[in-house]
């Protein structure tokens, strides 16, 4: 009946009860809050049912920003734990539990901090940049959402029942096969990176469509912001890597659900297949990650500088340099493999072309702010520290794709200091950046600079501490996923500055938090009456902040790049009759998916096929009762669309 | 009821222009992100295809008779898809009902075709736990099966408002979608049937 759930799986050591205790805590404390508040019908009909990019956008960034706080804790417990595990002492973390936390880390890191990051800051900018009402699948767009928040919750149902996997976050077999890893840890992770692969991979046709077919009038491709290019080329790579990983992912589970042996060594079957396929999606997944980010700058450095981008057609061959070249590196990840010689020569000389065109946009960037008149916003600081932690990031990538010296580096601490130099500096930077810049479009009210300047050098300065030990780590030997180590090495001073990096990380986290709670306060006194507080560029800034539901009264024209700097300049604003405008109606057919599929893949991670099944029918009768509905849309009439213009400005 | 002899896709407004444009062109791309899976399964049978673990191997165990009835009776759903698209594009609800009822026919023999290839092989004891080879080879053929299966379900939703009423413009919509996915498996089956059977010989 219920599979392979019994009362073992709530077994836990103290630890992780006291992190599944104060989860549940939490949960409970957002409910009761909620419904204190009375909030739940607003929350169902205004967030979780809406299919509205631009709270999609929002909801997103929420889920984003609390599995951040999760994975820093993570982040937190591996590192105290090196700097305590050394010679006699073994530290407070058990090997299978410190196995299962930087697993842990690196899934919630990539999968849903990274990716929920990006998209949230997509879906949000790109439809009101291209002078869209909506996306061209507003209802696909909720299905992905609700996707992408069903496989984060297995990591935070792991904590309570059974355990998560410990092979870490690329799950290799044979280790992560049935023969090493029976039990549900890696199931959990299967179900978790699936089920929000799936939620990206339609996302990214979404968004895809969205650019080709939703621009207003007039925007040629070449008049199109950077931003709309970077999403451009992401999106080109969603969808040609995400399926690799559907299909890597639904191998691996046939290996341990039905016995195949497609990955099993031994039985006929190639682990390193699973590898292969596993980085042909990973190493395109980290340009996901990064292209949007650049996107992000090229709208904010031209902005505080006062300036035109730099180079704004070298700026786009480089996305698509970066895109093309994107596919052909991925053997990097394991030049130890033994591919021969002139296999691993090759991909090393393709990785390190990817540093031509980043370098390009670097130096476009830079160039930008060159003579201009800039404004050291905190976006701007983002920036600054991106250019200085990227860059070593992305040299010291290139120090790894040789061979010869990868072979040394392969698996060390230089290796995750390499990734989290462009990850950290590079993604989270150009979020933390885009978040401050696009705040008062979001939220109707700037973000207050001075907690903005001390969470930015809480960061970097954390940063700092914590990640250039670990260089230095990896030179003297040490390897990364290391629980324990002998005195005599006599890493154990780096490990202690490491550790003590993270926790001024965590102090920039706790001033993010004091900086929104600062700005919610003197919300009034920040309002953004004009909609465009940072004279911007752009057509997000031609609408109101917060933008109406339906963004654009008219849909703009446009007949130059910058276009809404021009319209300033120019001072051209049409004057038109309002017209009717369609808007599609609430669904709730995303969330219901979303659940369904959470508790379907649960019902496969404990062998329960019955509830399984039902899930899955549920999933393709909530679909089927979907193709019925022949009303999705309601009109807004030209009339409707006046009253509420007339009162524009005036904050809900 | 429209004009029986004025296509929907003719009279549609200029929102529904937009949604219809864009729905075909988002199916485009959601089928090649679905040859993208496929391919990742076909390198996966290509790598393993020797792996036999000394058991038999596709030579001994395909039969290539089979596989070429199975093409052609596939062959045939996807001619009769396209006459069913044509007919629904001229807005004529008989002739595209009768094309897709041939089409569901056809794929459903099909499916139990390729079902019962398979269980043949179960029943001499060659299942895909045996080897590496055996694994990709069930992994990929049995995905093709789960789209065979899917589509046909897919077809029987699509029809029924089409057998009520008439045909909408947002069913067009869906047929013409349904049409495309119907073509794109059969391209993938071209693939399976030389990749898997017709090289079946190849050391």
């Amino acid at each position: 009946m219920f599979g392979r759930l019994g009362e073992l799986a709530l077994k836990h050591d103290w630890i992780e009860y006291a992190a599944g205790l104060s989860m549940v805590l939490g949960g409970m404390g957002v409910c009761a809050w909620v419904t204190y508040q009375k909030r739940w019908k607003w929350l169902w009909k205004e967030y979780i049912t809406s299919v509205d990019h631009k709270k999609i956008g929002v909801m997103y960034i929420f889920v984003a920003v609390i599995m951040l706080v999760k994975g820093l804790i993570d982040a937190l417990m591996m590192r105290t734990q090196q700097a305590l595990s050394v010679g006699e002492s073994f530290g407070y973390l058990g090997a299978e539990h410190f196995q299962q936390i930087f697993t842990a880390h690196g899934t919630t890191m990539i999968f849903f901090v990274g990716m929920g990051a990006v998209l949230g800051i997509i879906n949000v900018i790109l439809p009101l940049q291209i002078g869209a009402r909506d996306m061209a699948f507003p209802v696909l767009n909720s299905i992905s959402f609700w996707l992408f928040t069903a496989g984060g919750l297995y990591i935070l149902i792991s904590l309570i029942i059974g355990v998560f996997a410990g092979t870490g976050w690329s799950a290799y077999p044979p280790l992560a096969g049935l023969k090493y890893n029976p039990g549900v840890g890696v199931d959990y992770w299967i179900w978790s990176v699936q089920i929000s692969g799936i939620g990206s991979l339609l996302s990214g046709i979404n968004f895809l469509v969205t650019i080709l077919k939703m621009r207003c009038p007039g925007m040629t491709f070449k008049k199109m912001p950077v931003f709309v290019w970077a999403v451009l080329a992401t999106m080109m790579l969603v969808i040609a890597a995400f399926p690799i990983l559907t299909a890597d992912i639904a191998m691996l589970t046939t290996d341990r659900l039905l016995n195949t042996k497609i990955f099993t060594a031994g039985s006929g079957g190639n682990p390193m297949m699973f590898i292969n396929l596993f980085w042909a999606w990973g190493h395109p997944e980290v340009y996901i990650l990064i292209l949007p980010i650049f996107g992000i700058f090229s709208e904010f450095v031209p902005v505080f500088s006062k300036k035109r981008l730099f180079g704004y057609t070298s700026m786009v061959w480089a996305l698509f340099g970066i895109t093309f070249v994107s596919f052909l590196v991925w053997l990097h990840h394991f030049f130890t493999m033994g591919a021969g010689a002139n296999v691993n020569a090759f991909f090393g000389i393709m990785t390190m072309i990817v540093a031509i065109p980043t370098g390009v946009k670097v130096f476009n960037w830079l160039f930008t702010m060159y003579r201009g008149r800039i404004d050291f916003k905190t976006p701007m600081l983002w920036f600054m520290g991106f250019v200085v932690i990227f860059v070593t990031g992305g040299m010291t990538g290139v120090m790894m794709s040789i061979p010869a010296i990868d072979f040394q580096m392969h698996n060390s601490l230089f290796l995750v200091a390499h990734f989290h130099s462009v990850i950290i500096g590079g993604t989270l930077f150009g979020f933390f950046g885009g978040f401050s810049y696009w705040f008062p479009k979001i939220f109707g009210f700037t973000l207050d600079e001075k907690w903005g300047a001390r969470a930015f050098w809480c960061w970097l300065i954390g940063f700092l501490l914590a990640f250039m030990p670990l260089y230095l780590l990896g030179f003297m030997g040490a390897t990364r996923r290391l629980n324990h180590y002998e005195a005599s090495n006599g890493w154990q001073p780096l490990f202690i500055v490491a550790s003590l990096g993270a926790v001024v990380i965590i102090t920039g986290v706790v001033s993010q938090c004091i900086q929104v709670y600062v700005s919610i306060k003197k919300r009034r006194e920040y309002r953004d009456a004009t909609g465009d507080p940072w004279d911007g560029r752009t057509l997000e800034w031609s609408t109101p902040s917060p933008p109406l539901f339906y963004n654009f009264a008219h849909i703009p024209e446009v007949s130059e790049r910058d276009a809404f700097w021009e319209m300033k300049q120019r001072d051209t604003w049409p004057k038109k009759p309002y017209e009717d405008i369609h808007m599609p109606k609430n669904s709730s057919v995303g969330f219901v998916i979303g659940m369904l599929s959470c508790i379907g893949g649960f019902a496969f991670v404990w062998h329960i096929f019955w509830l399984a099944i039902v899930c899955i029918c549920g999933i393709i009768l909530s679909l089927i009762i979907r193709l019925g509905n022949k009303h999705p849309h309601r009109i807004v009439t030209a009339r409707e669309v006046e009253t509420i213009e007339e009162g524009k400005g005036v904050l809900k | 009821m429209r004009d029986a002899k004025v296509s929907p896709h003719q009279v549609m407004s200029h929102t529904d222009q937009g949604e219809y444009s864009r729905t075909i062109f988002g199916f485009w791309v959601y089928l090649l992100t679905d040859f993208m899976m496929f391919a990742a399964l076909f390198a996966v049978y290509v790598v393993l295809r020797k792996n036999t673990l000394n058991g038999p191997g596709p030579k001994e165990l395909f039969d290539l008779r089979s596989a070429l009835v199975q093409t052609l009776v596939l062959l045939f759903g996807t001619f009769f898809v396209g006459m069913a698209g044509v007919y629904a594009h001229r807005n004529k609800r008989r002739k595209t009902l009768l094309y897709f009822g041939l089409t569901f026919i056809l794929n459903s023999l099909f499916l139990w075709l390729m079902v019962s290839d398979l269980r043949r092989l179960i029943e001499m004891g060659q299942t895909w736990k045996n080897s590496g080879f055996l694994s990709a080879y069930f992994t990929l053929v049995a995905t093709f099966g789960v789209h065979v299966a899917f589509a046909l379900l897919w077809t029987i939703v699509l029809l029924v408002p089409v057998l009520r009423g008439g045909i909408e413009l947002f069913s067009l919509r869906r047929l013409v979608c349904l049409r495309m996915f119907w073509q794109f498996l059969n391209i993938i089956w071209i693939f399976i049937f030389s990749i898997v059977y017709l090289l079946r010989g190849i050391p």
